[in-house]
């Protein structure tokens, strides 16, 4: 159980290969209530094999992940590698964990609002009226509230991205990760998707983002992380990281995407 | 050669009293053909490595051989063995009719379990993704997200394997059951008139086969994503044909 100043979530040592590919080389963070991490990095330095290792959708070789003070419990599989001892656990820790993707994943056999409350109905169990109004109200906050009975198909990316998000935040999570949430998306639809992810680092929410977007690193991100294979080459607040040429790395991977 | 109108009724009139025969062993070996067909894929995607070359070797089997002479292996064969002959499948194993049932459900199975798996492989990983990110596994994740996605992309070729199935159930004549074909061939051995007879017994099959087409056509319509607002998108429907000119 969480007191007053421990992690929301606690990562360490995660460590990833694939095949002779070591991607992850022992990688450990930290997120408090209210965090806004943005994660940088060149393709393939594995700031997205980090970000989907946290929710065990990659199964990290070594290392040790904690949700709300509570450890996900690993135990040696075949051929000695790592696998989670306790589906039941990794089911009821995922979706505190909300994860939105690069490429929305949106249930296309299903509407808009059917996408938002298939978790909190069919996974958590939650009376029907209720999904639906929640609901309601976080299409409302994405500004989708008029496409609630459109399908994934009939939706532009930005749309896509943004009902995504409305489906992660039923969920009710402690964390939301964001796995490159705009890298899919025209670049007159990042804004939009943009704006929202603001104003849920407004309220207060704990988010981990995985992210090309500079000035959203900069400007609502209190602490950026700078990934280069494998390891996590520089950390600090945004100030530090963008004023003060914390890694000659780092410097070189800004002017690149400036 | 003059039209003979009396005799082309008096035989669909014949022809339709075995049609509750075709019927009867076509809706038999689709519906057990469909559960055999699911348990198949089951074990053709599980994570027993047995179990799928299992899988793998039944759909060779029967994929690979003639469903005729499955068939006559199943009604002529199987009844040499002394040891069959006195099992309690015996009753069952008698029957012509349920022999052809047998014959043909095992046959789609094997047809329908690669349909299915091919569903299964066109489901996009990312939505599998996001409803385990979402907490879902198992049972509860094949329900809600892969078998309906698979379902929907699955439904043309599951319709055509079914129409070959209804034009299959012809082959159980030879297996002495008298459905359509059965009762045309024994028509024609009394009077002579190839012609009349058989065209009478396709057009049934035709009759069946339009019926069976809409009302695949229907599902899959119903299946469909469609806009709220244009219930037909104009564009997309289209978006598959060849532009001329």
């Amino acid at each position: 159980m969480t007191t007053g100043n421990d992690p929301v979530l606690q990562v360490k040592h995660i460590r990833k290969s694939f095949g002779n590919l070591e991607v992850l080389k022992g990688i450990s963070l930290e997120a408090h209530e209210g965090d806004v991490v943005s994660i940088l990095g060149a393709s393939g330095s594995g700031k997205s094999t980090f970000l989907r290792c946290i929710n065990l959708l990659e199964v990290p070789d070594a290392g040790e992940i904690r949700v709300a003070g509570e450890q996900v419990a690993f135990k040696r599989g075949r051929h000695h590698l790592q696998v989670p001892a306790d589906r039941r656990q990794v089911d009821r820790m995922r979706p505190e964990l909300g994860m939105v993707f690069q490429s929305f994943g949106l249930w296309s056999h299903m509407t808009v609002l059917q996408n938002v409350i298939e978790g909190p109905l069919h996974v958590q169990k939650r009376p029907r009226a209720e999904c639906i109004d929640e609901a309601e109200a976080l299409l409302e906050k994405v500004g989708m509230a008029d496409k609630r009975n459109h399908y994934p198909a009939f939706l532009s990316g930005g749309q896509q991205q943004r009902v995504a998000i409305a489906r992660t935040l039923a969920m009710r999570p402690r964390v939301i990760l964001f796995d490159e949430p705009t890298s899919a998306l025209d670049p007159e639809l990042v804004g939009e998707v943009l704006k929202v992810m603001r104003s849920l680092a407004e309220e207060g929410r704990t988010m981990l983002v995985v992210t090309h977007e500079m000035g959203f690193a900069r400007n609502v991100s209190n602490r950026v992380v700078f990934m280069h294979q494998g390891v996590i080459e520089a950390q600090g607040t945004p100030q530090e990281m963008f004023n003060e040429q914390h890694s000659e790395r780092f410097s070189r991977f800004i002017l690149s995407h400036a | 050669m003059s039209v003979d109108i009396a005799f082309i009724g008096d035989t669909l009139v014949q022809l339709l009293h075995a049609l509750p025969i075709t019927l009867l062993l076509f809706a038999a070996s689709v519906a057990v053909g469909t559960l055999l067909a699911l348990l198949v894929v089951w074990l053709r995607v599980c994570d027993v490595a047995a179990l799928r070359h299992l899988a793998r070797g039944y759909i060779f089997l029967f994929r690979g051989s003639p469903l005729l002479i499955q068939m006559f292996l199943l009604y002529y064969g199987l009844s040499q063995f002394p040891e069959v002959r006195q099992s309690p499948f015996w009753p069952v194993l008698r029957e012509p009719l349920s022999c052809a049932v047998i014959a043909l459900a095992l046959c789609t199975a094997g047809y329908m379990a690669e349909i299915f798996r091919g569903g299964l492989l066109a489901v996009p990983p990312q939505q599998i993704e996001a409803g385990r990110a979402a907490g879902m596994s198992g049972w509860l994740l094949a329900r809600r997200i892969i078998i309906p996605i698979a379902l929907r992309s699955c439904l043309p070729a599951y319709s055509t394997e079914i129409i070959l199935m209804m034009k299959a159930t012809s082959l159980a004549s030879l297996v002495t059951v008298y459905e359509v074909s059965g009762v045309a061939q024994r028509i024609i051995a009394e009077t002579y008139r190839t012609l009349e007879v058989f065209l009478c017994a396709a057009l049934i099959y035709l009759v069946l086969n339009f019926l069976i087409v809409r009302a695949l056509a229907w599902l899959e319509r119903r299946l469909s994503p469609r806009h709220p607002v244009l219930a037909c998108p104009t564009t997309k429907k289209y978006a598959l044909s060849v532009p001329r000119g």
